[in-house]
């Protein structure tokens, strides 16, 4: 029979091989979807791991995708590292693209450029006060955060949706529930020409070099680590637990509302119920498989893009439902928390 | 009908489910494992129990599929927490964000198909009174089945030697460990049966309540049972009259738009979730509340002998 045995020390290998195994057995179910569903798995699964790379252009478009999984994992990372579990991250994508899309609104023709700096601050400031809603209802009423966040994920949705059916809706718009589209002063113009990369991802990239300098070479992101590891050890020390909460949660919420401001006046150029596909729960995974560390998302979040991608053309070429974007990220979490198991313990073959 | 006994049979009915799951997450937790992913089990049930409802045309063996469904996904969960100690808020956000996917996956076939209606039971006499007669007479039998689960509950936890063993696993399985009882696979059980519950909900929710699927129709309706089980301070009885107060506060929007009411509809639709947010900060404003009644090895992995 097969036995787990704690190894004496956490196998420092299995910390990188770890994500890499979850990987295999991620693909090894897409193989089985694929068969089970009379595809081609070799075609299949070229959808989700060659296209996306194979030329310059499938990159720019990988890392338009990534960008703001990115920058949510972070905030994410940093709450799941001080044991805050932000699960509404998705909430504060849709109220920060919200507040960032308000703003883009009223831009007309002859606006500076310069209105992207209020749009992109106003997405940062409406994702925070998502994010402090549930801060303010854990700190003052000690109410559970996972269950507040993720309510007042349903919450922003009808928000974004009482929106663009309601007053924001674009009266030529053929009674579609939709914004017009932001004047063009307030969109995200192009990095690369013939691309739709922007602004966003080099933006993400600088907050991955900020997060890792702020959780491992300051005093602030030490502290809120060791609440999240030992809160006893944190209060004997005289950390402040609500400092730590406060400062994860208005971080994580202000990464996803520049996130939902970037998306907003970038590849979306308008406001429709279908703001977010999701990236506030595929961020979870991101940050996780990431191994809570900024340098690890990048490589999630580009990996998550992927699937996202990969979803969309098993849809249009395949003819696969696009819900298995998500069977894959799920499963890939699910496969991942499962081989960590070999960090601690080591397999042993026993009668 | 009667407007008032009209809201009170439709109380009953969008109550149900929220109450069946929320007492199968109850029965998790006093066995100490919290399940996140209640949300994903349900709407997998929800599709499983659609698709077998469509290809059998028997309402009980969908409701079996769902529990058979939502047993088996909470035992993949408990193999992960239980055995091999994973984390079990990131475990069950994983399986959450797994069925999800999978469930829109399975059921994209699904879309649009009609199921047969399943009429519900009329009580002999009973459904013929005045006003109690439509209100609480004429629903479907599992709306009574969950009321009778609840008493059972009771009894199971506060009068049965099982019971006790349960409550002891979820406050202190050292002890329950050194008494001889196997924690894990109580655990486990505990996992399963809940689970089978919270997979009965989901069917009932797409067979009967709303007899259609539509890609994420739980609509955080697993979320909201697990927000029950917090502010019933893990008592069946509380558990039943939360999950009737949510089922009322559902139904409040269909009455507030019915009355002309000026209010757009989104703004109610957001009402049972900014509901569960002021109710739960209500509850647990007072630490004693919570504490006293709360299993206290919730969340906590357990080895034997580590």
């Amino acid at each position: 029979m097969l036995r787990l045995e704690p190894r004496s020390a956490p196998s420092r290998a299995m910390v990188w091989l770890s994500p890499l195994l979850a990987l295999v057995i991620t693909v090894a179910f897409g193989v089985a979807i694929f068969l089970a569903m009379g595809k081609s798995p070799l075609h299949g699964l070229s959808m989700f791991f060659w296209e996306p790379l194979k030329n310059a252009y499938s990159l720019s478009e990988l890392a338009l995708k990534a960008s703001p999984l990115i920058l949510i994992g972070l905030g994410l990372a940093a709450c799941y590292r001080s044991n805050v579990w932000n699960i509404g991250a998705e909430g504060q994508y849709i109220v920060g693209a919200i507040f960032g899309g308000g703003v883009a609104l009223l831009a007309g023709d002859n606006t500076s450029h310069a209105i992207v700096l209020p749009i992109l601050l106003a997405g940062v400031v409406g994702g925070m006060v998502w994010a402090a809603l549930v801060a303010a209802l854990r700190d003052w009423f000690n109410a559970n955060e996972i269950l507040v966040s993720l309510m007042l994920v349903y919450v922003a949705q009808y928000l974004l949706d009482y929106l663009v059916y309601g007053p924001w809706k674009d009266p030529e718009g053929y009674n579609f529930p939709q914004t017009k589209i932001f004047a063009d002063p307030a969109l995200l113009g192009h990095l690369i020409e013939g691309t739709r990369l922007n602004w966003g991802f080099p933006i993400a990239l600088v907050a991955v070099a900020l997060v890792w300098v702020f959780l491992f070479r300051s005093v602030q992101g030490f502290r809120l680590q060791v609440g999240g590891l030992a809160p006893g050890a944190a209060r004997y020390a005289g950390y402040s637990s609500r400092k730590a909460l406060w400062t994860v949660l208005l971080m994580s919420g202000g990464f996803a509302g520049l996130a939902g401001s970037l998306d907003a006046i970038g590849p979306l150029q308008q406001l429709t119920p279908q703001v977010s596909q999701g990236y506030g729960f595929a961020a979870i995974i991101v940050a996780f498989v990431g191994r809570l560390n900024p340098v690890g998302i990048v490589l999630s979040g580009a990996l998550m893009a992927m699937f996202y991608i990969g979803g969309e053309l098993a849809q249009s070429r395949l003819g696969l439902p696009n819900a298995m974007t998500g069977v894959f990220q799920g499963l890939l979490l699910f496969s991942l928390l499962a081989c960590d198991t070999l960090i601690h313990h080591r397999i042993r073959f026993k009668r | 009908m009667d407007m008032t006994a009209s809201l009170i049979a439709t109380t009953l009915s969008a109550g149900t489910p929220l109450a069946l799951a929320a007492l199968g997450l109850l029965i998790n937790e006093k066995s100490g494992v919290v399940n996140l992913g209640a949300e994903g089990m349900m709407l997998m049930a929800a599709v499983i129990g659609f698709a077998v409802a469509l290809h059998t045309g028997n309402q009980w063996v969908a409701f079996g599929a769902g529990a058979v469904a939502g047993a088996l996904l909470a035992g993949a969960l408990g193999l992960l927490v239980i055995w091999l100690n994973t984390n079990q808020y990131a475990t069950g956000l994983a399986l959450t964000l797994f069925g999800a996917g999978l469930s829109a996956f399975i059921g994209i076939d699904y879309v649009g198909k009609t199921l047969p209606n399943f009429q519900p039971l009329d009580i002999p006499v009973l459904s013929q009174l005045p006003f109690f007669g439509p209100a609480l007479f004429r629903h479907h039998l599992m709306v009574y089945l969950t009321i009778v689960l609840a008493i059972g509950l009771i009894w199971f936890f506060d009068r049965t030697r099982a019971g006790l063993v349960l409550r002891a696993v979820g406050e202190s399985p050292e002890s329950a460990h050194a008494l001889g009882y196997p924690v894990r696979r109580i655990r486990l059980l505990a996992l399963m049966c809940g689970g089978a519950l919270v997979g009965v909900a989901g069917a009932y929710l797409s067979v009967i309540y709303t007899p259609l699927w539509v890609q994420g129709m739980t609509a955080g309706r697993g979320w909201i049972a697990l927000a029950l089980t917090t502010f019933a301070t893990w008592r069946p009885a509380r558990v039943l009259l939360g999950a009737y107060l949510f089922g009322g506060v559902t139904m409040l929007q269909f009455f507030f738009q019915g009355s002309g009411m000026q209010v757009p509809s989104q703004f109610l639709s957001m009402l049972p979730y900014i509901a569960t947010i002021v109710v739960l900060a209500l509850m647990s404003r007072n630490p004693l509340w919570i504490r006293i009644n709360m299993p206290s090895s919730i969340g906590k992995p357990f080895t034997p002998g580590g």
